[in-house]
């Protein structure tokens, strides 16, 4: 293994890295984001509403996710959607994971007892009322550790956005393969990163998750 | 003013799909009165129950509290607002509590006074301790429900229910749930309450605690009223022969 190579490279690597972290922050808001919104349409008393989400999650879970990323940047542009390959990525990998997220919250709002809603409904409080300070306090405990799942498997789809040339970890290993014929050194590198930044939101969920059970 | 009862249940029917659960039933409760629903279970005693507040909504028949009519046809938007304002009116006790375990006792009782009265802080926690000191668990105001044991949940329960100031109280087998050495203590603020006259429909299995509290007893079976009278009546001299069944089977433990 020449170590020599991995240490001239490193610094490149760390930049990609910091791609990668921002692709999944940005993923990670916009995936919550339609997941919330996706869990709320699932849910909702409008039969077209709850249409659209199932539509929604049987499409994007459906299909590969690379293919979505593909049909966003290439296909885009024909039908008048000019993004740069940052946005397109960050957009197509949100909105498919928003798909996945939409289960998991839904999920975890059915699984609050009927009885609470019961109570909350029995004392005089809207449908809506009783959602906010009865079911979702409980349902929010309940979908942390799912949705800390779902965050590490997107973390993950970030190398999918490699092919349309955003510079992150996946792209950065196989532009310096190209140049350095080492794709042993280079995709060890990069998996060891993305293992870092795995393993550290992995704890962040664990403290979160510890924290909103003792409370 | 006529004589309009204070709970009144007029030919109330309820199925779900092909299966009817509540055939034709009448059922008038005075202010103050206290009326135990006894029965098989698949009787249809708590879907009446619960038909009453809304939460298993009727098939056709009415309810009324005083000289509203609880069960209204409206557009949906009105039909929410009605039955959470008529519900603040009436206390409902379920057999598994549902106390609601993210929030402390004094969250369970104050989450819906604040919401739907506006009441401050400071007027919620009185009243928090208020209802607490009813149902004799003043100390266990901070903690979470899941320090508690079935009694005293249930007890929380009902101090939840009184801080809405609910004009009936309505029990949905209060006691089913709990060890029988917890029942008692639950049992004696009903009774409690029995003897503040305030307004209650029971559905329970406790065929002492119906005899020794209610002022009426209705036998339920399959979906109809099968008999109703004065707990003396129903408990030793009941006159249908399914009523008589049932007891012998519930009387002699």
């Amino acid at each position: 293994m020449d170590t020599e190579l991995i240490l001239r490279v490193s610094p490149f690597f760390i930049e990609a890295a910091w791609m990668t972290i921002k692709l999944s922050i940005l993923t990670a808001i916009l995936g919550l984001t339609c997941g919330a919104l996706g869990a709320a349409a699932r849910l909702s008393r409008l039969a077209v509403l709850r249409w659209i989400a199932a539509i929604y999650v049987s499409v994007f879970r459906g299909t590969p996710a690379l293919i979505q990323i593909f049909i966003l940047y290439f296909g885009g542009p024909q039908i008048g959607i000019q993004l740069d390959s940052f946005s397109a990525g960050t957009i197509a990998l949100g909105v498919n994971i928003g798909a996945y997220m939409t289960e998991t919250i839904r999920g975890a709002i059915l699984s609050v007892d009927k009885g609470q809603t019961e109570a909350a409904r029995t004392l005089g409080m809207s449908r809506w009322e009783t959602m906010r300070k009865v079911v979702l306090p409980q349902a929010a405990r309940m979908m942390i550790r799912p949705l800390g799942v779902n965050i590490s498997a997107m973390i993950k789809g970030t190398a999918l956005i490699a092919p349309i040339s955003v510079v992150e970890l996946t792209y950065t290993a196989q532009r310096f393969i190209g140049s350095t014929y080492k794709p042993f050194e280079m995709f060890l590198l990069s998996g060891i990163l993305y293992m870092i930044i795995i393993y550290v939101v992995g704890q962040g969920i664990s403290l979160l998750d510890r924290r909103a059970r003792i409370t | 003013m006529t004589d309009q009862a204070f709970v009144t249940i007029k030919n109330a029917a309820k199925s779900f799909g092909k299966l009817q659960v509540l055939r034709d039933i009448n059922l008038s409760v005075e202010r103050g009165q206290i009326v135990a629903i006894i029965g098989p279970s698949g009787s249809g005693k708590s879907t009446l129950l619960r038909a009453i507040n809304e939460l298993d909504p009727l098939t056709s028949g009415e309810v009324w509290l005083e000289y509203v009519q609880i069960n209204k046809t409206l557009p949906h938007r009105q039909h929410e607002a009605h039955v959470n304002q008529v519900r603040q009116n009436i206390g409902m006790v379920f057999q598994h509590f549902n106390l609601f375990p993210h929030l402390t006792v004094r969250g369970n009782i104050t989450l819906a006074p604040r919401m739907l009265k506006g009441l401050s802080e400071a007027d919620a926690n009185k009243l928090a301790e208020e209802q607490l000191a009813k149902v004799g668990l003043t100390e266990k105001i901070d903690e979470h429900p899941s320090r508690l044991s079935g009694g005293q949940k249930q007890r929380v329960a009902i101090a939840r229910a009184l801080a809405m100031k609910p004009k009936v109280m309505l029990f949905d087998e209060a006691t089913s749930a709990l060890d029988h050495e917890l029942v008692e203590e639950v049992n004696l603020v009903m009774k409690q309450l029995a003897e503040e006259h305030m307004t209650m429909i029971i559905v329970t299995h406790e065929m002492d605690f119906a005899a020794s509290v209610c002022d009426r007893v209705l036998f339920m079976d399959q979906g109809v009223v099968v008999e109703e009278g004065p707990p003396a009546v129903i408990f030793q001299n009941p006159k249908e022969e399914r009523t008589r069944n049932f007891l012998r089977k519930h009387l002699s433990r």
